[in-house]
């Protein structure tokens, strides 16, 4: 046990005297993610806003046969921008950029429209264009009340009942909360976090085993009256404390973020607070052992740093991997789920923020696999110390 | 004392070191002499208990190093081939892990650094990190680090590889002070000059085996050669025709 304490306390303060590690671990870990994740969500956001509050422009063609459709146009707030076009011109002006949807009336409009005969209108709009897409949308949208309410005067005219036209009434009800559609976006969070846990302990986990072969020093300690256990727990205690450090750092950044981040603007709203933060940190917990004997574990069979870096780079991607899974077929919080490491973070920590409530089992089955599969790991890296291989 | 006992050590197909004896006594230099890739690391390495041998014993004092492996190496330093140090400690901090480690208390390390940083002339040094240490300067550490917990018996595999010449000629007086202190220093090398001006006792490694165990005098009088060097080229040819 003494041992133990003595490693510990020794890598902690090595570390600590490595600017440029810390650095990685304590500053570019932990809020990389929030900061990045702040940046963008706040673009699209705003993106978003500004778009559905700008007035749809509209490039029309042959605007002097419908006047009809003209004044029902501008009086929905469109800005009708007259051009000549043929439909080759139209085609070419939507590709090259020049004008965003285009709206041709053509010629036998006019006469179709007064007999009665569907009147033909040509819309032009590029869907791969993700900007000038949802004009169109709302394009077709107006374009298609326009029709329904001529044809309704048209019964009208004819004696008939408007309402048969309209055989049902839909109504679109949304029961997520404001919590849960936030929640949506915030599943990449998930990510950044685990990331963070993973960063804060990296640079360790390889000084701690490969780092201490490549510069010589393993032999002289191997060569101690030390049990090896003592020495790979120690080892680990340390990298686990960084993570565990990273860990809260990169929560309380998400804290802070998210405060700057208008997600009222759009209807949704978040429960990031402190709270939330000391659950999500108490559900990370139990990854940070997993996460700090895994990377110990891969990183003591490599000969350099340089080789452990990259394998390691490997390793911090298997969290993302269950996490992909998971929205890919969007799974839900179930126990089953819970015995798979990082997934099962993964899931109660999206629970946990869209205020949902989470079982007391599930956390506890989340956090009782990953200490055992930490303990394995573990264990399997001190069996590798103990072999003569080690010395390289 | 340290003593092997018929060492033998296989990796695979090769035969590293095949009955391998021989004793180093206290108050003497006992030099592991032989080519690169003779067996002399394994040999050490076997001594110093990082690795087990497939047959035979290894004692230091008495004492295992297999059974009793603690024990055993409680009463040995080590400076092996590699002897790096934690380049964000400082010198006295790299001593006073291995100390602690050893189960010393922290008042008897902080004694035994400042004896240690007197005999070695470190005292300039000893509160600075190591990440900049000259190889004298590092090998004095590493050397400190290995005595920190008093051990009657020393084992360096090639101390003096890539030293200077300023630095290999204070490590020579350190050992001899070793040697004084009645203390049972074991080296190897591959440089004669080295063993020919230090060791009171030879063993000579060719192909894992030893082919001589003698004291450099008796070694140049018994093959009838004027130098060490002479001497070993003798024992290893005739190693050779035998």
């Amino acid at each position: 046990m003494g041992a133990l304490v003595i490693v510990f306390l020794k890598e902690f303060r090595e570390n600590l005297r490595d600017r440029r590690t810390l650095a990685a671990a304590l500053l570019f870990g932990p809020l990389f993610g929030p900061l990045m994740f702040g940046a963008v969500i706040s673009r699209m956001l705003e993106q978003n806003l500004v778009e559905s509050d700008r007035p749809l422009e509209l490039t029309i063609s042959g605007d002097a046969v419908a006047p009809g459709l003209v004044d029902y146009l501008r009086s929905h707030g469109v800005r009708l921008t007259p051009r000549t076009l043929t439909e080759a011109g139209a085609r070419a002006a939507v590709k090259s950029g020049a004008a965003g949807v285009v709206l041709i009336v053509p010629p036998e409009y006019a006469a179709r429209f007064a007999a009665g005969a569907p009147a033909p209108l040509w819309l032009f709009a590029d869907s791969a264009d993700s900007q000038t897409r949802k004009y169109a949308d709302r394009a077709r949208a107006l374009l298609g009340g326009y029709g329904s309410g001529i044809a309704q005067l048209r019964l009208q005219v004819r004696g008939v009942n408007p309402l048969v036209s309209v055989p049902v009434a839909l109504n679109d009800i949304d029961v997520a909360t404001p919590t849960g559609r936030a929640a949506g976006i915030l599943g990449f969070m998930t990510y950044f976090v685990l990331f963070a846990v993973l960063m804060g302990g990296l640079y360790l986990a390889i000084d701690s085993s490969a780092g201490e072969r490549e510069r010589g020093s393993l032999e002289a300690l191997l060569s101690l009256p030390v049990e090896r256990a003592a020495l790979v727990g120690g080892k680990l205690l340390a990298t686990c404390a960084y993570m565990a450090i990273s860990l809260a750092i990169s929560l309380s950044a998400f804290v802070v973020v998210l405060r700057f981040v208008p997600l009222d603007k759009i209807g949704m709203s978040t429960n990031m607070g402190a709270a939330t933060a000391l659950s999500l940190f108490a559900i990370c917990l139990p990854f940070v052992p997993l996460g700090a004997a895994l990377m110990t574990f891969v990183a003591s069979f490599t000969r350099s740093y340089r080789e452990a870096q990259t394998y390691l780079t490997t390793v911090l991607l298997i969290p993302t991997l269950p996490i992909a899974f998971a929205s890919i077929y969007s799974l839900k919080t179930k126990s089953s789920l819970m015995l798979i490491p990082s997934l099962s973070q993964h899931l109660l920590m999206t629970s946990v923020l869209k205020g949902e409530s989470i079982a007391v089992r599930d956390v506890c089955v989340s956090a009782a696999s990953s200490l055992a599969l930490a303990l394995l790991l573990a264990a399997l890296t001190a069996r590798h110390w103990r072999r003569e291989t080690m010395l390289g | 004392m340290i003593e092997a006992d018929g060492l033998s050590k296989r990796f695979g197909a090769v035969a590293a070191v095949e009955d391998v004896s021989f004793r180093a006594r206290d108050g003497e230099i006992t030099g592991l002499l032989g080519a690169n890739g003779a067996g002399k690391s394994t040999s050490l390495r076997m001594l110093y208990g990082v690795i087990a041998p497939d047959k035979g014993r290894a004692t230091v004092d008495g004492l295992d190093v297999r059974g009793e492996t603690s024990r055993a190496r409680a009463h040995l330093g080590v400076l092996p081939h590699a002897a790096g140090l934690y380049a964000n400690l400082s010198a006295r901090e790299n001593i006073a892990y291995f100390g602690a480690l050893q189960g010393l208390a922290p008042p008897l390390i902080d004694a035994r650094i400042e004896r240690l940083a007197a005999a070695l002339d470190m005292t300039r040094f000893l509160d600075r990190r190591a990440k900049g240490f000259s190889q004298g300067q590092r090998i004095k550490v590493a050397l400190a680090r290995a005595l920190v917990h008093d051990p009657r018996n020393l084992i360096l595999d090639e101390p003096t590889n890539g030293l200077d010449v300023m630095a290999i000629r204070q490590l020579r007086e350190m050992l001899l002070n070793l040697r004084s202190e009645g203390r049972c220093v074991l080296f190897s090398s591959h440089v004669m000059g080295e063993v020919a001006a230090l060791c009171d006792r030879v063993v000579i490694i060719g192909n894992g085996r030893v082919l001589a165990d003698d004291t450099p005098l008796a070694l140049r009088e018994r093959v009838g050669s004027a130098t060490l060097e002479q001497a070993f080229l003798q024992v290893l040819s005739l190693a050779e025709t035998a």
